[in-house]
């Protein structure tokens, strides 16, 4: 790490893409339009679980205006066996999930689509398609899921990890076990034991931009996608997997992006519009409605956690054992093995034990969001705690201090800790005036700590020196959070010229090397590592122009903010050379100047964050209020501590959204009640108080400027600070959320 | 009317839009559109069930440009309310505020700043929302709702006007030009209060509107006190004005006026809450909006 001083990190200038989106001129997915371009439509499963015996289309193929119908047998067989997995990802599910074969597994699955050349007469040909179902029991909870007699959703699911191998189908996908010592050894020791059980429902990312894709197949079989997504080559991968094409076959450009927080991870309609794009021969749009994003796209697991853990006195933990749940929704891939990552990792600890289930149920399958997994493991985590406090009668943030992890401590989950400031965030909450500001009657305040890795992942950036002395500096990472102006923060330190003389852009798949999405908090870290490569590459060759054009040998050429400087006693004889002059005379020197690093980093440094939040609680309505809110977290390097603190924000409001009213409402068909913003509560700006920021630094030594991932962490800690906060102001301890208001009064009632 | 000269594939087009200049002109629409025509204020109930599917009107006749429907008129007579003025002039008029603030605070929950510029009072009327905030605060009012169709016009009071979950009076090409509210008596105030798990933008678990007459020794002559979605209608709670009137507002009266709306109160299980989640809220509410208008009403005496 170099003490050197920085002159750009750190500043906050205002964002690249800001001016055009303030004044409505970005282009988002929705905005693009092609000459005949077609709309097009899905029909979804009105049926929860249902087989699906016939399709018929010859009405809608009939109609004026429709010029493709198409449904799961005009997709190839879904993919199986070799390469039809990689990671988390299963592409034969993949396919099955973009359009339905067998069966439809939840309502909102996608069973036909249509390309028309309105809208409205989308609309009326998905009414004339007509579908027999055999409607079966919808297997709509975990308890339900995990009954002896409970209705399959996969018959040839049997559950990976159960010793035995159970013989018949079943709704659990994996069982895993993890950890360490000896768990009983561990709780003979302890002085106080609490073990508790904890439920989250399923809940959304709720990002304002609906899924939009405008797709063009070309004459020789290749296609063009434009689309909101948080990774172009994902999509080109995705697509490619369930279309059975070469990636490269398939070009697709990222829209400016309204939101994904994990949800634009994966691929709904981009398939879709390809196939009707092709059959149909005209560019396709399609546009998902609010409902459809509700019913039809990732939300994240509902979870049932049983948690138990064992302290002395002094509030030493001796054992942990949890028990997860999670759903996942209609096809396997939980993030339950996050969860279990997660679960006890903020804590030293000896004995533990963790095991996990990844259980199918009929809603949509999950898909990430933020911090996937992580912040029902920690209200499960963070509420035992939190009553082994009370019980110990020790300060919640001192029983923490005890038992935080530091450098070189294992982590439940196996690996050693390397630096980090897990113990700075609770040290900076007990000094924080938050901490011991007075309550009023009905109020009351909790605190819960939150851990997430943070992904490292490869990345690739090309630094473009202009020849007017601007950079352009490329990368294939859509920017959900503020990332362009990150990017060329970090390429303006290592260039030595102003931020704004850096063009930052996202780049389709055809004109930037390999990257993955955006996600796991990687891009600041990951992408922003290769910015710093690529930018060094342009400096060393920028010192090679200047070396040249004096005649020096390149060691002899320093660079320094913005400058080649000569050096080793050639300074009298050359006046330095700025970016502006080196890029002007750089057809004479050989040729233009681009820097280039492709990269697979590691060591991204864990995130750790300690939340405050004081609520007040009308005890006649059951309504709970959040007054105050501070979050405190360790990001390594604040590159732009706006856009840290707004994530840091952000994921606060998220979190506090899920705890107090945010959850899918089915009805016991498996239809969801609420698939819009008026009944899936998310806040509104005016639930919220300021939420206070308090950025801690302690630098990740795998990054040039010290950067660990930020925008993950803070949804961790919320859903128990607020439930906490809750207990304190009640007395009653909440361990289903959403803490509604008519949950609270009946509570309260008991 | 160009609906029924397209042939049999209408309905395959766009909708279509007409914006009449005077009542007599959107009576005129109205017939031509038949069945397929529906009036449209502020869009903000109408466009939304449109885009969902919960509607599909093929002719949108558009209330805005008819001036009788823009004026909001105060005189000694009381309160001439155009059915398409937008909920923000309403909330922003002082005189508004200084005679039905309940009536004012019920406009101004309305969606946000966004819909507030387009949302009506007419509009949340016959929307017919069991919900609609409005609506508690028109009956405890003794509102008029004064109807324009191709028979002429008709008056029909506010608590007759919503007859179900959206369903209202309204013959087919009948509309609603104005509503006419009584100028306050001496010493009287309303007070309009909902309960939502957020601040905004959210559709009221319980509404509870009060509207007290207090005489010079703060003995309450005259109430009324109206809920809104806990029946399949908002409901006038007799019950409950009893209960206030010949009292001081005291705890004893408030809590007495509390229980019979608890009483009245026929709310279902639903998404936004359970009925006796909502049963205990109408109460609590009911008490509350009785308080700030006694409040109101005491300072006006
Ligand atoms: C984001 C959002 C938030 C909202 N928040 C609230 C809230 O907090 N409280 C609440 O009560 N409502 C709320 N609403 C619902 C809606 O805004 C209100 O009901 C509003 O008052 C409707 O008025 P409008 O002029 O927009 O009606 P429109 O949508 O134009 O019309 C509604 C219905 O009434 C009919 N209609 C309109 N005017 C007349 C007339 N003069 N004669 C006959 N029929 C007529 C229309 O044909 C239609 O059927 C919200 C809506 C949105 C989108």
């Amino acid at each position: 790490m170099s003490e050197k001083k920085l002159k750009y990190v750190g500043t906050r200038p205002i964002r690249h893409d800001g001016v055009d989106k303030v004044l409505g001129k970005a282009n988002f997915g929705a905005d693009l339009n092609l000459p005949g371009m077609l709309h097009g439509k899905i029909l979804r499963s009105p049926h929860a679980h249902a087989k699906i015996i016939s399709i018929n289309t010859a009405k809608a193929e009939a109609l004026d205006g429709v010029l493709a119908v198409i449904t799961g047998d005009d997709f190839p067989p879904p993919p199986s066996g070799k390469g039809s997995v990689e990671g988390p990802q299963d592409f034969g599910d993949m396919a099955r999930n973009v359009m339905a074969r067998e069966k439809a597994l939840y309502t909102g699955h996608a069973i036909a689509a249509v390309a028309a050349t309105t809208t409205r007469i989308a609309e009326i040909a998905l009414k004339a398609i007509e579908v027999e179902y055999e409607v079966l029991e919808p297997v709509m909870t975990l308890e339900r899921a995990l009954a002896p007699d409970a209705p399959i959703l996969h018959e040839e699911m049997r559950a990976k990890g159960e010793e035995p191998l159970p013989e018949g189908p079943t709704n659990v996908a994996t069982r895993t076990v993890m950890g360490f010592g000896d768990v009983d050894e561990g709780f003979s020791s302890a002085d106080v034991v609490v073990e508790r059980e904890f439920t989250t429902e399923t809940v959304h990312q709720g990002y304002i931009e609906p899924h939009a894709v405008v797709a063009r197949s070309i004459s020789d079989g290749r296609a063009e996608v434009y689309c909101c997504t948080q990774g172009q080559f994902m999509v080109r991968k995705y697509c490619s997997k369930v279309l059975d094409m070469d990636p490269t076959q398939i070009k697709v450009t990222a829209s400016e992006i309204g939101g994904g927080f994990g949800g634009k991870t994966v691929v709904y309609a981009e398939p879709v519009s390809i196939v009707l794009a092709r059959k149909s021969g005209r560019p396709v749009k399609i546009v998902m409605s609010r409902e459809e994003v509700f019913i039809a796209t990732g939300p994240t697991s509902g979870s049932h956690i049983r948690v138990k853990i064992g302290v002395k006195n002094d509030g030493t933990i001796t054992a942990a054992d949890a028990t997860l749940n999670y759903e996942a929704g209609a096809f396997k891939g939980s993030p339950v093995m996050a969860g279990m990552m997660t679960i006890f990792s903020p804590y030293r600890m000896d004995h533990v034990r963790i095991e996990g289930f990844d259980v199918v149920v009929n809603k949509p399958k999950v898909a990430a969001y933020r911090a996937p997994g992580a912040p029902m493991a920690a209200f499960a985590t963070e509420g035992v705690m939190d009553e082994l406090a009370s019980q110990l009668g020790m300060d919640p943030v001192d029983l923490r201090l005890v038992n935080a992890v530091k450098e070189g401590d294992t982590a439940a989950y196996g690996p050693k800790f390397k630096v980090h400031g897990f113990i700075d965030t609770l040290q900076a909450v007990k000094n924080h005036p938050h901490y011991k500001a007075p309550l009023g009657p009905n109020q009351g305040r909790g605190i819960a700590c939150g851990f997430w890795f943070n992904a490292g992942m490869q990345s690739s950036a090309n630094v473009i020196l202009n020849e007017d002395g601007n950079a352009t500096v490329v990368t294939g990472n859509p920017d959900i959070g503020g990332s362009r102006t990150s990017m060329a923060l970090m390429a303006a330190e290592e260039l030595g010229i102003p931020v704004d003389k850096i063009r930052p852009v996202v780049a389709d798949t055809e004109s930037v090397g390999y990257s993955d999405l955006t996600g796991g908090s990687r891009v600041t870290f990951a992408t922003g590592m290769a910015v710093v490569e690529a930018a060094k590459d342009v400096v060393r060759q920028l010192r090679e122009r200047a070396a040249q054009t004096w005649d020096v040998s390149v060691d002899d050429v320093e660079w320094r903010d913005g400058h080649a400087v000569a050096m080793n006693g050639h300074a009298d004889d050359h006046e330095p050379l700025s970016v502006a002059a080196l890029a002007g005379s750089a057809a004479k020197t050989g040729g233009p100047i681009s820097g280039r690093a492709s990269l697979n980093a590691r060591g991204p440094g864990p995130g750790f964050a300690t939340h405050i939040c004081d609520v007040e609680v009308d005890k006649e309505t059951g309504r709970v209020s959040v007054l105050r809110y501070t979050a405190v977290q360790d990001v390594g390097r604040a590159i732009h501590p706006s856009y840290v603190e707004g994530q840091m924000q952000g994921g606060a409001v998220q979190g506090i959204g899920w705890a107090l009213n945010e959850a899918y409402m089915y009805d016991e068909k498996g239809k969801l009640q609420n698939p819009s913003f008026l009944d899936y509560r998310m806040p509104v700006a005016s639930d919220m108080p300021m939420i206070d920021t308090v950025i801690v630094e302690v630098p990740n030594p795998t990054h040039p400027y010290g950067v660990r991932g930020v925008g993950e962490t803070p949804i961790v800690p919320p859903l128990p600070a607020v439930a906490h906060a809750v207990n304190q102001a009640t007395g009653v301890r909440f361990r289903s959320l959403p803490i509604s208001p008519p949950r609270v009064l009946a509570a309260l009632d008991d | 009317m160009p609906l029924e000269n397209e042939g049999e594939d209408w309905r395959m087009l766009d909708a279509q839009y007409i914006s009449p200049r005077s009542v007599a002109e959107a009576v005129e629409a109205l017939k031509g559109g038949g069945k397929d025509a529906m009036v449209l204020a502020g869009g903000t109930d109408l466009l939304v069930q449109a885009r969902t599917g919960l509607r599909d009107p093929r002719l949108y006749v558009d209330l805005k440009r008819i001036p009788d429907l823009m004026a909001l008129d105060i005189s000694s007579k009381g309160l001439h309310l155009g059915a398409s003025v937008p909920a923000a002039q309403i909330f922003e008029n002082e005189d508004m505020k200084a005679l039905y603030p309940g009536l004012t605070e019920a406009v101004d929950l309305i969606g946000s700043t966004q819909i507030q510029g387009r949302a009506t009072v007419g509009g949340n009327l016959c929307n017919g929302s069991p919900a609609a905030d409005t609506v508690p605060s028109l009956l405890v009012l003794e509102a008029i709702c004064v109807i324009a169709g191709s028979e002429g016009e008709r008056r029909v009071p506010a608590s007759e006007f919503t007859t179900g979950p959206g369903e209202t009076v309204l013959r087919p090409g009948e509309f609603l030009v104005r509503i006419e509210i009584p100028a306050p008596s001496k010493g009287a105030a309303d007070a309009y209060l909902r309960f939502i798990p957020r601040t905004e933008m959210d559709i009221a678990v319980v509404g509870a509107a009060v509207s007290l007459t207090l005489d010079s020794s703060g003995c309450c002559e005259a109430a009324s006190v109206a809920l809104g979605a806990v029946a399949p209608t908002a409901i006038l709670v007799e019950g409950a004005a009893s209960a206030l009137i010949g009292s001081t507002l005291d705890e004893a009266a408030l809590e007495r006026a509390g229980s019979a709306a608890y009483e009245a109160a026929q709310p279902i299980d639903d998404k936004r809450g359970t009925a006796e989640y909502r049963r205990r809220v109408a109460s609590v509410l009911t008490q509350r909006s009785a308080r700030m208008a006694a409040e109101r009403a005491r300072g006006r005496n």
